[in-house]
């Protein structure tokens, strides 16, 4: 059995909280189709209303405190990721943008990642495909292609009867598994060894080119 | 020959960013020419207090004033005996490489060879387009600008073709180095490995900023730069040499310095309205508080880097008056530098070595024996013939119209 880590990152305001709900639904199932295939899954959760105040901080100083460091290394380096917002003013909230904007520009690229948000009501539902999904475009994330948008009214009896929430899920969350089960397990490349920035066995005469005659 | 000194195992200085800030204890806002003039009185009292180096910084926008730190260096080299002059840090981005070798080796020689200077890609986006230069490509402009800055300090005549400034053919760049050594340089760096590669390359000094961030993103950037002096043959990497910046603000009592900096904290720059003063300085190098304590911090600082060869404190930002940036060198000076001399003196290794100095690196060079003093060879109207336009002294014997060394 092959192990994974998958790192959960929840914006929601309020606790308790509907996006973390969803948040959890979404981890969970992602276990559950990751072990259908015999893939062990770790999961860790960031709830950024903890690290309001600390993301803030990072945006006027340029480091990331302690607490929110730990924290984005266990983004940057799981297997995949689930980021889970609510809806606000047609598109992610600000604290996950904020979130967002003291990750590295490259530190997603090529993670799947499995978008869930949530709303008063499903005439948002779209926002995942004309906000969210072009963030992760953006930053070259792999976004699975089924985003799972949860409305109030899908908690309670009222909701979607044609694909209801667990359904939604379930195809979300499998195909996460099925990204995670593809790719290779996470190797986060150390921007201190010198092979990463010059290029393996390469010098700093490489970077002079010609102006050192290599 | 330089009329500093001996030989000293740690400098220990102030760096200055230039800026105007508007002092929010009083509401009142500098001027350019007061904030210069108390710059200039801020770095001649360094002297004063027995400090070793003023450095600094560049930028081109207000709320800054030190667009010329070479004029300034000069004013300040001909009002001070000792003072090593530097900048923290030349842009070695967005300057013409050609200049920067002919403004700082102007600067050695009218100091007497008390300058060196460090290099940095700056913080301000737009200085690059300002300068005709395009931000994307910062660190290819960093490496390229200054292979041509090295070459143009140690050969006379140069062949350039780079892909950034336009070529030089059999371009000599005047005036020649002091006593035939380079300017020794300091690579300044936030976070950029490829940078303490640079360093490590050509044997040259690495700065830590050691200010902004934690110290864990510093220890990793000088670990690399020990080994990869190490790896290109400079010597062990204890051999490397480290300078380290940091920042204090200090009161007799601990209480008195925290309610003293506090406004000033809250309001600065590149801090304020973020972090509490409490949260900023447990994460970084910033120290509020007895001389006792910025000892203790300070002393500390080998542990987390090694041995290293200086130590700039920035003291004089964020709108704080004269008076009290004077105050500070005063504390710096008598309580906080003499005892960190001695701290950071006590076992250390007979192989680290000491700071540079002009004086050393010629020593280095030439022993006991005569400088190189270049001569402008005579009737030369050109240095496009022969090896050299210059004949040197003491001149060999029968030398003439730029005859060199190696001919002769």
């Amino acid at each position: 059995m092959t192990t994974r880590r998958i790192a959960v990152v929840s914006a929601g305001l309020s606790n308790p909280s509907s996006t973390r709900m969803l948040a959890d639904r979404l981890a969970a199932e992602t276990v559950k189709a990751l072990a259908a295939r015999d893939i062990e899954a770790s999961v860790d959760v960031i709830e950024l209303r903890d690290y309001a105040h600390d993301i803030t901080n990072n945006l006027l100083t340029g480091f990331a405190p302690p607490a929110l460091e730990t924290a984005i290394n266990t983004v940057v380096s799981a297997d995949a990721l689930i980021a889970v917002t609510p809806i606000f003013s047609t598109s992610y909230s600000g604290l996950f943008k904020s979130f967002i904007d003291v990750l590295d520009p490259d530190a997603l690229t090529g993670k799947p990642v499995l978008i869930g948000a949530n709303a008063g009501t499903a005439r948002h539902s779209l926002a995942i495909d004309y906000a969210i999904r072009p963030l992760f475009a953006y930053l070259h994330a792999e976004a699975v292609s089924t985003g799972v948008f949860a409305a109030s009214s899908d908690w309670g009896g009222a909701g979607d009867d044609v694909a209801p929430l667990a359904r939604r899920v379930e195809k979300g969350a499998k195909e996460l598994a099925e990204a995670i089960a593809r790719q290779d397990s996470t190797a986060v490349a150390d921007p201190y060894d010198p092979a990463t920035y010059l290029g393996e066995g390469r010098s700093f005469g490489h970077m002079l080119g010609g102006l050192a005659g290599e | 020959m330089s009329e500093q000194s001996g030989a000293q195992a740690m400098q220990f200085g102030i760096m200055s960013v230039s800026d105007i800030t508007r002092d929010p204890t009083t509401g009142v806002t500098p001027s350019e020419q007061e904030r210069i003039k108390a710059t200039l009185a801020i770095a001649t009292h360094a002297e004063e207090v027995g400090l070793d180096v003023f450095a600094i910084g560049e930028h081109h926008n207000p709320p800054f004033w030190s667009s010329s730190p070479s004029t300034f260096l000069a004013a300040l080299a001909a009002r001070t005996e000792r003072l090593i002059v530097s900048t923290s840090t030349t842009l070695i981005t967005t300057n013409d490489p050609v200049r920067i070798a002919e403004e700082y080796a102007m600067l050695q020689h009218v100091s007497d060879g008390r300058m060196d200077l460090m290099l940095g890609r700056g913080n301000t986006g737009p200085v690059y387009p300002w300068f005709g230069q395009d931000i994307r490509q910062g660190l290819p402009l960093a490496i390229e600008n200054y292979a041509l800055l090295h070459k143009l300090w140690r050969e006379d005549v140069v062949d350039w073709e780079g892909k950034f400034r336009t070529p030089l053919q059999g371009f000599t760049s005047t005036p020649r180095p002091l006593d035939g050594i380079a300017p020794f340089v300091w690579h300044g760096s936030i976070r950029t490995p490829e940078i303490a590669e640079q360093a490590a390359y050509y044997g040259d000094g690495f700065f830590a900023n050691n200010i902004f961030w934690p110290k864990e993103h510093y220890q990793r950037l000088i670990e690399l730069y020990r080994q990869r002096y190490a790896h290109y043959g400079h010597g062990t990497p204890e051999q490397a040499i480290v300078g380290l910046g940091g920042q204090v603000f200090m009161a007799a009592k601990s209480q008195d310095a925290v309610n003293s900096f506090r406004p000033y904290f809250d309001n600065a720059p590149v801090y304020g309205h973020g972090p509490s003063m409490e949260d900023f300085t447990e994460m970084t190098p910033l120290t509020v508080g007895s001389p006792q304590q910025v000892i203790d911090r300070y002393a500390a600082m080998r542990e987390h880097y090694g041995d290293y060869q200086r130590q700039l404190f920035l003291i004089d930002h964020a709108g704080l008056p004269l008076k009290t940036v004077l105050e500070q060198l005063d504390i710096l000076g008598s309580e906080v530098v003499p005892v960190l001399r001695r701290e950071l003196a006590k076992d250390r290794p007979a192989a680290v070595p000491d700071a540079p100095t002009h004086a050393a690196r010629v020593a280095a060079e030439f022993g006991d024996g005569p400088t190189r003093q270049a001569r402008p060879g005579a009737n030369r109207g050109d240095n496009l013939t022969g090896d050299s336009p210059y004949q040197d002294t003491p001149a060999p014997a029968g030398a003439a119209f730029g005859l060199s060394r190696k001919e002769a």
